[in-house]
């Protein structure tokens, strides 16, 4: 792992723009090139996705965001936190998997990276109760991580995410696990958490439907090494919702996204 | 005992069945016990065996009630000196495996030292340390020396099996190394520290038994274990079952205490600690 002092430069570029990746390449100590060269501009407060299949690089793309590892070359730029985050981070991550300590309740959970800023117990007592209403896990603040349903339990770890009040949400297929139904549902609230709270969100995914439905921007992603294939702009009526889900607009973009992916799926082992 | 633990074929005969399973799961050695002691007893009488040959269980439940005030000072004896070792192996285990985790140097220097005492069978090492340490401090080095290697490489194991994800958000949130050590190592390590707990109770009664009869000979001791040299030596057999019998309860004793413990400990959370229909 990384030296955590060797992570994001926390400047970017340019003003208006949340995470600004230029030239970014990962070669992992196997010698397997997972990323590059990669180019990312993600203004404030927008909503990208990153689609593409598995082993494409996108995760490595999020964890070097997150400052989780350090690229090989290139440079990687994240946004001061705006004000005195609480906390001061400038990033909340949400893993593939909930990723909870099994051996305490939903609220210490949540609590955990108050903690580790040594912020006041007043202080995290309200952010904490803050954060799991925004997720509606008020009532289960005292349960613990086994007692829940797989989908409570990314609404905990999501909820973990917003409580240093991060100005970038960055998630790693955080619902793949996820049966459909459940799936929607968490889309729809995280659509409706990301309207409220403004937050700029990087979202990996390997479902296009989720991505289109999400995002204002798709990056369709190649594979070995990672990089940009292909770019989609969603326009739809916000706030969108399960009529955007049905609409032809919706469909239209989901044909163009996935034409898009196909030729990158071709002429590789199915995996 | 597979056989017994076979699922149910519908709901509705679940509860009975594990319930009635459970109650045979109990009474099964129970009876087994009842069998064997009667035909102890039966063996004995039948063929008049001398107490000084085989003492009927009969005789030896008679001594454990005469020799009662002897024997309870020597089972005391055992359990203070058992009971410092091991809570000298358990604080040694934890804090040698604590800064091996730390400083790899140190795990790399001193690791296969560790391995090497607890290779070396204990009865050969009792007699140089009573050689050249008191006997009561001979004796619960002794009880240590078995009992620490099981902490110390359960702890390490766990130490060393933290969950990627969660140690790469304590990375994330800029956890300190002291931060990461007590809130996510030591719980994450806590079943693996307890389950070495549960076996170093066991060995460091083995380990105060076995430095007892190394220093038996010596006749400065008064354990348990010194107490069965001593009867064997004076014939007393009815003696020797009654103070076997005493350090085989306190094995159990002391492990149940340490189960118990642990099952407290984790019931909430660790998968060792809940019920087969979680």
């Amino acid at each position: 792992m990384a030296d955590p002092a060797a992570v994001p430069e926390m400047s970017s570029r340019a003003a208006g723009l949340a995470v600004s990746l230029r030239g970014v390449t990962k070669v992992y100590d196997n010698g397997v090139m997972a990323l590059g060269p990669f180019d990312l501009d993600v203004r404030k407060g927008e909503f990208v996705s990153l689609l593409g299949p598995s082993g494409c690089g996108k995760s490595t793309a999020l964890r070097l965001i997150a400052g989780l590892n350090a690229p090989t070359s290139g440079s990687v730029g994240v946004s001061q936190p705006h004000g005195q985050a609480r906390g001061g981070r400038a990033i909340g991550f949400v893993f593939q998997e909930p990723t909870l300590m099994p051996w305490t309740s939903v609220r210490e959970n949540v609590r955990l990276p108050l903690k580790l800023a040594h912020a006041t117990a007043a202080e995290a007592n309200a952010r904490v109760g803050e954060a799991l209403a925004q997720v509606g896990l008020a009532e289960f603040a005292d349960a613990y991580p086994r007692e829940l349903s797989g989908g409570m339990k990314m609404r905990v770890s999501l909820a973990r995410a917003l409580v240093t009040d991060p100005d970038i949400l960055l998630m790693d297929e955080p619902f793949a696990a996820l049966d459909e139904i459940t799936r929607f549902r968490l889309n729809n609230d995280l659509l409706s958490l990301w309207r409220d709270l403004r937050k700029t969100i990087i979202f990996v995914t390997h479902s296009v439907f989720e991505s289109v439905y999400l995002s204002q921007r798709v990056i369709v992603m190649t594979s070995r090494p990672g990089r940009v294939g292909a770019e989609f702009r969603i326009d739809a009526a916000e706030p969108r919702g399960e009529d955007f889900r049905t609409s032809v607009d919706y469909a239209g973009y989901c044909r163009k996204v996935s034409s898009a992916l196909a030729p990158l799926r071709q002429g590789q082992p199915v995996s | 005992m597979n056989s017994l633990q076979t699922p149910p074929l519908s709901a509705e005969q679940s509860a009975p069945d594990s319930r009635s399973v459970r109650l045979v799961r109990i009474l099964l050695p129970v009876v087994v016990l009842a069998i064997g002691v009667a035909a102890w007893e039966a063996v004995v009488r039948a063929n008049e065996i001398p107490p000084y040959v085989l003492p009927g269980p009969g005789a030896v439940f008679r001594t454990l009630v005469n020799d009662w005030p002897v024997l309870s000072r020597s089972l005391l004896t055992t359990l203070q000196t058992t009971l410092e070792g091991f809570v000298a192996a358990a604080i040694g285990g934890m804090a040698l495996a604590l800064l091996f985790n730390q400083s790899k140097w140190l795990e790399y220097s001193l690791f296969p030292y560790a391995v090497i005492l607890q290779v070396t069978p204990v009865i050969a090492i009792a007699p140089l340390l009573l050689i050249y340490l008191p006997q009561q401090t001979a004796v619960i080095v002794c009880a240590w020396i078995v009992g620490f290697f099981p902490v110390l490489s359960n702890t390490t194991l766990g130490l060393n099996s933290v969950d990627r994800n969660l140690a790469g958000l304590f990375q994330l949130y800029g956890a300190s190394r002291l931060q990461t050590l007590r809130y996510l190592k030591l719980p994450s390590a806590l079943p693996f520290i307890l389950g070495g707990l549960r076996i170093a109770g066991g060995l460091s009664l083995i380990g105060a038994v076995v430095a007892e009869i190394a220093a038996g000979s010596a006749g400065a001791g008064s354990g348990l274990a010194y107490r069965i040299a001593e009867s064997g030596y004076r014939l007393n057999i009815p003696r020797m079952f009654a103070a076997l019998l005493l350090l085989s309860v306190a094995g159990i004793v002391i492990y149940g205490l340490l189960a118990l413990t642990s099952h407290l400990v984790l019931r909430r959370w660790h998968e060792s600690a809940l019920g087969k229909e979680n």
